[in-house]
């Protein structure tokens, strides 16, 4: 492909084509928008030429030509609106509209071809129609009316080009060709992982979102009257997207051309919006009725909390929440005092939960859920190189040779970075997918590493002392930025691989050939995920990757970089806004004198010099009546931490708990004062997502009832305690923001709302932020990143004879977190409604029960009682609980034993046993 | 909007969600055993290439006769393919038999009954209508495209067994299916050598020739490609070697074109000298590896190959170029050259758009020489006798002799060897005149696609461009179909649309819907003849590859020609 300007005729006009420009983009460029249907302008989407609708003549060639797929030669002279282009296309277009429903009863007569047709005033088709599919609506989200479809393939591109999740494809011949899923099978009994990317390239109506359709499926029933730009609540690739309203209700979500997902979503994004609209949501302002005891066994309806709890105004909620937290504050001291904010909500938020607890409250007992996720990763990160952040952008890896995924399951947690991942795969990247369980990712993977649970550093110290002992390493970027270099190779030097084998379980052979594959890139990327970092050793499987990037100079240049993947859609933001016991915003120490008296200077308090707890620190404090009061924030610990039973307890255990939140969590049951807030889309506020891109979230619709903004809440609190704060919107917050964190140098509100995203590091308003950092120097004393070895230890409980197996916990494509948003998607819960063990075929047969049988899953800590699910992808020996299933809350199993460096517990990582449950057969 | 649900009492141990979970991962689960039956078919120790689905969805459905799609989800398990993938893949091929789990298989003897055109002429159609109620758990009938034996027509295949002038009585029974033998014919490795087979080549390999002697002589040779494009074969093996390497090259065996025989005969006679003009080439044009795509319907020459380019490796005569072997699987489409080197790429066989040519970015995107078998086939001859000898088999401007396969009305039909520019009527005389009781009415002067030409236009120069272009129409493939006064020539155009509807890849719109809407509007009692006028039109302009283009041909000459026979005025 040429780079360089063509100069050519276009309708009798001189014009130039840029940069390899096609004919339809050079024109649709100079304003003629020919018609096409199987070509779609964006990102990933590769011309096919197929539909013809786009038709043009050049002169001296004997047929017409595609111009969608063209590119211009100097000197050509292209006619896109004489008598014989149009003619043809216009004839494609009959061709296309004689087997199309009419018009008036077309399940979408706004798409595309719809609009086409129109255009060249094709209405109706001369020629016989053929046959027409029946519907399939089989699929929860997505109405499949194949009669509209005109087999262009974009959805075939969409699926296996663009997300790469590989389900579409055109089968049969001529007029038998069309589109199948899988083996011609119902999408909803497909492989389909329901990303609607498919939805989103049709032209014709043949793929529709339900929730646009009539009862039947089958006809546009919604239009909607406003569209907002926002972000995706979910996960930590911070998709752009638009909602599409009606009425006050979010009716449709599409991806935008965001920096992150280009125009990319997730079945999560793009079809668990109406949770917000489900009748459980708090409403009003509750408080505990004074005849029910806080129980970690009470029976709970969420739909009917009136069991619990009575209403009450804001007013009295308020002041008795204010005058309950005051009361422990002054009688224990702000020491019994504790906070925990959200990593789901925004920067503003974090920012004044850090701020409430620390001046109100007097105390740096605040953390969230960042403490279960990538402490200790930030904690190696902090540790090694002085930053905590990624230090490449995940879509890097387009510029990447090779790329390393582990502990990490992307294509679950992290669906849109996946694809890029996939997208770099197909490109040629080597991908090396290293897990003890299978993946998705691993059909794309030069190597899939499967190796034994918890054995990470053993791995990884091999892959180390390949890269040394064969001289692999980067000898110039060793001597030039790093230090440690003698100690790491010292400590490594017994790790060979044959040493390393036999406890990873992986053949040597497969580690040097890793072990060389990443070395010998130009450009490599790690991406890891909660699999390296929920162990007791999780700080040191983080060091061994910094070592790894650090030993072959995989750093700070263009597709190179360490990456964990984060978790939540604002992890990193609510960590750069403070939310850490130990730091205040952008990871300034509270022990640093400095630090304090300027924030005490702007805050106007005396602030405590010492560190906080953490948060399962803070849960063990609470049981143990050390702690006597809790403002929870979007949290849901009765979910989310190890050790359940322990959690409930500790919360039970409470003076005062104020839960802020969305819904009746399980959390929110063992609460005082109950305080409704509002759900993301609900919400104005900036969110930072993996990438360190700070982005805009802007309400779509008004909180339900008498719900408040979360910033308003906590100022309310803040202000009955003694404060007085006067912010009248997100953006003042932003604006006090910017006065002490130096990360938000060159990013003003009114830049987010005029460009909705910009990544930090970003020297001004000017410039560009940077995807890529540390090229020069880390942000550390010496200037240099520091390899620290790792010792090999087992994780905190290994299987034995009574507890024979390895229980590991984590997400599912479907179910965000605790499922507190997810499970009331309508969609959502349709595609994954029950709480299910995936294990191993061989475990299935060891147990001899049948996949849907009920079984008992017993660990030290508890049991749970659930469906068995049937996996290849699990080794045998090992079974996955996914913890949003409040029914069967996999955190009762969970090992809350913490690691000493980051205090993330091993979720991981447990020794369970599984029994056989008879069920008896219900009426 | 679907409706809410409420969670009910939200404590651990509640079984409201009971019973509605699926307890698999989403879509279709590998069985452990349909994965070991297809390992064992392949072999484990084989490295599975991308490039060889098709080869390995002939192995299992050889063994199997028919892909169930519990062996095609191992067989993409094994190969770390998405199902749709290989699924899109085998349904694009006529002769993979697909069956899904609720469906049933077919019986393991599949009887084809061709009915193209020469075929139909010779009653293929009432013949495989009379056989339909013989149809069993044990045997099928199934109408099939031109299997390239229109000089024995009609033509049946039991299996891979070839059925020269099919009857009721040879069929009607039949439960099992036959396999292709060597033919007898065929002139073995040996024999060729002793011939002076092979010393052409020897010649270039021991340097005692140059590439630039045999450029030379191809330069001045009238030796055209023969598939039916008819491109000068020197000047595109100039192009292609001087390309970048590493080279390719390709090998059109894909003899689909209705009317069409030649390369069948030659290489059931004379094998070694299309072998011979694969390594001449592929060694003047410094090709790497070189693809022989033959087509499935041909299973006698596959096996004769097979065990001929063994001899020849042994020999130590393809050392300088690695001879692979491609079984197309039932798709016309795949004689397109694009579309060729997309099923040799193991792909459904969709036309690539151009530019870039082939010659640029052919096969795995190299610069692939592609040629067929009767252009090779005269290399060494031309090579060893030279251009002269070569050209002054035609007539005056009509160098070179040409290989009509002509079929139809004629009294003895076959591959008539004849000088280029010969006109229809020479051929009849030929070919022995008309058939008994036939009286010549029309022709086809190059297969299917290259329209109909009535008798008053009989003696016409047979060549590419000049007078026949002039008509709308193209020699191509030289299959020369002779139709009389008991045949309609719309019958003839609908079949031939029929056929087309059947074999269109399915890619672009006004092939696609262009070929199967005239199909349906020519079978009407009263076409709408202005609408497939603007119909062909739009094919012609709009198509992207030759078929598309192309396949209107028949039916705008017909609707010229012979206005009386449209519909059924007849």
């Amino acid at each position: 492909m040429t780079t360089e300007n063509i100069s050519f005729t276009l309708d009798g006009k001189e014009v130039t084509a840029k940069d390899g420009e096609t004919i339809w983009q050079a024109a649709a460029r100079l304003g003629t928008d020919i018609p096409h249907l199987c070509y779609k302008d964006d990102t990933g989407y590769r011309a096919d030429g197929n539909c013809r609708a786009c038709m043009v003549e050049i002169e001296g060639e004997r047929v017409l030509a595609a111009s969608c797929i063209r590119t211009p030669a100097p000197g050509m002279v292209v006619n896109s609106q004489n008598h014989r282009a149009k003619t043809a296309r216009k004839m494609v277009m009959e061709l296309l509209v004689s087997d199309q429903p009419d018009r008036d009863v077309a399940h979408d007569p706004e798409s595309e071809l719809w609009k086409y047709a129109a255009e060249q005033n094709v209405e109706t088709g001369r020629f016989p129609a053929k046959f027409s599919p029946e519907p399939d609506s089989s699929h929860p989200a997505i109405a499949v009316n194949m009669d509209a479809c005109i087999q262009c393939g974009l959805c075939v591109r969409a699926c296996r080009e663009v997300q790469v999740n590989d389900v579409i494809g055109l089968a049969g011949r001529g007029a038998d060709a069309h589109i199948v899923f899988d083996f011609g099978d119902d999408m909803g009994a497909s492989t389909c992982v329901g990303c609607g990317e498919c939805v989103q390239a049709c032209p014709t109506g043949a793929l529709m979102p339900k929730t646009m359709l009539d009862d039947a499926s089958q006809k546009l029933s919604i239009t909607p009257d406003r569209h907002v730009d926002s972000v995706c609540p979910y996960c930590g690739v911070g998709c752009q997207l638009t909602f599409s309203v009606k009425d006050d209700e979010i009716v449709a979500v599409s991806g935008r051309q965001g920096p992150a997902n280009k125009g990319r979503l997730c079945v999560k994004g793009r079809y668990g919006f109406d949770y917000i609209a489900n009748p459980e949501r708090l409403t009003t302002p509750l408080i505990r009725r004074d005849d029910v005891p806080k129980s970690a066994s009470l029976p709970f309806d969420p739909a009917n909390p009136l069991t619990h709890f009575r209403k009450a105004s804001w007013q009295e909620a308020l002041d008795l929440a204010a005058h309950k937290f005051c009361d422990v504050r002054d009688t224990y001291g702000s020491n019994a005092m504790s906070g925990f904010g959200s990593a789901k909500g925004s920067n503003e938020e974090a920012y004044l939960v850090q701020k409430l607890v620390r001046t109100a409250f007097g105390t740096n007992n605040v953390d969230h859920c960042t403490r279960l996720c990538h402490a200790s990763s930030v904690a190696a990160l902090l540790e090694n190189i002085g930053s905590g952040a990624v230090t490449a952008s995940f879509s890097e890896c387009r510029n990447a040779d090779a790329i390393i995924v582990i502990g990490a399951n992307p294509a679950v947690n992290h669906p849109v970075a996946a694809t890029f991942i996939k997208n770099a795969a197909q490109r040629g990247a080597k991908l090396y997918v290293m897990d003890p369980r299978g993946q998705h990712l691993d059909r794309y993977a030069t190597h899939s590493v499967n190796f034994r649970p918890g054995s990470d550093v053993a791995l990884l110290n091999a892959m180390i002392n390949v890269i040394i002992t064969e001289d692999l390493f980067d000898t110039d970027y060793v001597r030039d930025h790093t230090e440690g270099f003698a100690d790491l190779k010292a400590r490594t030097a017994a790790s060979t691989p044959e040493a390393m084998s036999p406890l990873c379980g992986i053949e040597p052979d497969v580690i040097r050939d890793v072990a060389r594959g990443y070395a010998g890139a130009n450009a490599a990327m790690i991406f890891w995920g909660m699999g390296i970092s929920q162990h007791t050793h999780g700080t040191d499987n983080s060091r061994c990757l910094i070592s790894l990037a650090l030993l072959t100079g995989n750093v700070g240049k263009a597709g190179s970089g360490l990456h964990p993947l984060r978790g939540q859609n604002n992890v990193q933001g609510a960590s750069d806004a403070g939310l850490i016991p130990m730091f205040f915003p952008d990871y300034k120490p509270v022990s640093d004198d400095e630090t304090r008296a300027k924030y005490e200077a702007l805050w106007d308090v005396k602030l405590d010099p010492n560190k906080g707890l953490t948060v399962v620190e803070i849960t063990d404090a609470a049981f143990n009546g050390d702690i006597k009061a809790m403002y929870i924030m979007g949290e849901n610990p009765a979910m989310s931490d190890p050790d359940q039973e322990h959690a409930r307890a500790a919360l039970a255990n409470l003076d005062i708990l104020v839960v802020q939140d969305i819904f009746m969590t399980e959390t929110a049951a063992f609460a005082d004062v109950i305080l409704p807030a509002s759900a993301f889309p609900e919400k104005d506020g900036s969110f930072t997502n993996t990438d360190r891109r700070v982005q805009i979230g802007r309400a779509a619709v008004a909180p339900p009832g008498e719900a408040q903004q979360d910033w308003w809440i906590i100022q309310e609190l803040a202000n009955r305690m003694g404060q007085s704060w006067n912010y009248s919107h997100p953006r003042d917050i932003f604006g006090e923001m910017r006065m002490v964190m130096p990360s938000l140098t060159g990013i003003s509100w009114a830049r987010l709302q005029a460009e909705d995203a910009v990544t930090y590091p970003c020297a001004d308003e000017e410039s560009e932020g940077q995807d890529v950092i540390f090229g020069d120097a880390f942000p550390t004393a010496s200037g240099r990143g520091r390899m620290t070895p790792a010792d090999i230890l087992p994780p905190n409980e290994t299987p034995d004879t009574e507890f024979p197996i390895v229980l590991t916990t984590g997400r599912l494509l479907e179910h965000w977190h605790t499922g507190s948003m997810t499970r009331r998607a309508s969609v959502l819960d349709a595609l994954e409604p029950e709480p299910e063990v995936h294990m191993a075929p061989e475990t299935l047969e060891g147990l001899q029960v049948k996949a849907g049988d009920l079984v008992r899953v017993v660990t030290r800590r508890g049991e749970i009682e659930l469906a068995a699910r049937v996996d290849p992808k699990l080794p045998s020996g090992m079974i996955f609980v996914p913890f949003c299933f409040y029914e069967a809350p996999a955190n009762y199993l969970t090992n809350p034993a913490l690691d000493p460096f980051g205090k993330i517990p091993e979720l991981k990582f447990a020794a369970a046993r599984i029994e056989v449950v008879q069920e008896v057969a219900a009426e | 909007m679907n409706e809410m649900q409420s969670l009910g009492a939200r404590q651990q141990g509640d079984k409201s969600s009971r019973g509605k979970g699926k307890y698999k991962p989403k879509g279709r689960m590998l069985e452990p055993v349909a994965l070991a039956e297809v390992q064992a078919l392949l072999g484990s120790d084989v490295t599975l290439q991308r490039d060889m689905l098709i080869e390995y969805l002939h192995i299992i459905q050889d063994s199997q006769k028919h892909l169930s799609a519990r062996h095609l989800a191992a067989l993409a398990h094994l190969m770390r393919l998405p199902m749709a993938e290989v699924w899109e893949v085998a349904s694009f091929y006529d002769h993979f038999d697909l069956v899904r789990e609720n469906e049933t298989a077919p019986p393991a003897c599949t009887i084809r009954v061709c009915t193209s055109l020469s075929c139909m002429l010779a009653g293929g159609e009432r013949l495989l209508e009379k056989l339909q109620p013989y149809a069993s758990d044990k045997v099928r009938f199934v109408a099939a495209p031109c299997i390239g034996a229109c000089d024995k027509a009609p033509v049946a295949a039991i299996g891979h067994q070839l059925v020269e002038h099919a009857s009721f009585d040879a069929l009607k029974d039949v439960t099992t299916a036959g396999h292709a033998d060597i033919p007898a014919t065929a002139r073995q490795f040996d024999a060729y050598l002793a011939d002076g087979g092979y010393a052409c080549l020897k010649a270039l390999l021991d340097g005692s020739k140059s590439r630039d002697d045999v450029l030379a002589i191809m330069d001045d040779a009238a030796l055209r490609g023969l598939g039916g494009a008819g491109f000068p074969t020197g000047r595109k093996w100039r192009i292609v070697g001087g390309q970048e390497g590493p080279r390719l090259m390709a090998v059109n065996g894909d003899e689909g074109e209705p009317g069409t025989f030649k390369d069948r005969l030659y290489l059931s006679k004379d094998p070694h000298r299309m072998i011979e003009g694969i390594l001449i080439a592929a060694h003047v044009v410094n090709v790497d590896a070189c693809y022989i795509y033959m087509r499935d319907e041909y299973p006698e020459i596959i096996a004769l190959l097979h065990a001929e380019i063994a001899k020849v490796e042994a020999a130590g005569l393809a050392d300088h170029v690695t001879l692979h072997l491609r079984r197309g699987a039932g798709a016309y489409i795949c004689g397109e050259e694009s579309a060729m080197i997309e099923s040799i790429e193991g792909k459904r066989g969709l036309p690539r758009h151009r530019p870039p040519y082939v010659a640029e970015k052919g096969i795995f995107d190299r610069p692939t020489l592609v040629n067929n078998v009767e252009t090779l086939y005269w290399v060494r001859d031309i090579i060893e006798n030279g251009a002269k000898w070569f050209n002054a088999q035609g007539k005056e401007g009509h160098p070179g002799p040409r290989s009509y396969s002509v079929s139809g009305r004629v009294a003895n039909p076959g591959v008539i060897f004849a000088a280029a520019g010969s006109s229809v009527r020479e051929l009849i005389e030929l070919c022995g005149g008309m058939a008994d009781g036939h009286r010549f009415k029309g022709y086809l002067p190059g297969g299917a696609s290259g329209g109909i030409l009535p008798a008053s236009k009989g003696d016409l120069p047979l060549d590419f461009g000049g007078p026949l272009a002039d008509e709308g129409c193209f020699v191509g493939s030289h299959a020369v179909v002779v139709l009389s006064d008991q045949d309609n020539m719309w019958d003839a155009a609908r079949n031939l649309m029929q056929f087309f509807a059947h074999e269109s890849c399915g890619q672009c719109t006004p092939c696609r819907n262009g070929t199967s809407k005239a199909a349906s509007l020519m079978a009407m009692h009263q076409p709408d003849t202005a609408l497939l006028g603007e119909l062909s039109i739009a094919m012609a302009d709009a198509s992207i590859c030759g078929l598309g283009q192309a396949a209107a041909n028949p039916l705008v000459t017909v609707m010229k020609h012979f206005p009386e026979d449209i519909g059924d005025a007849k």
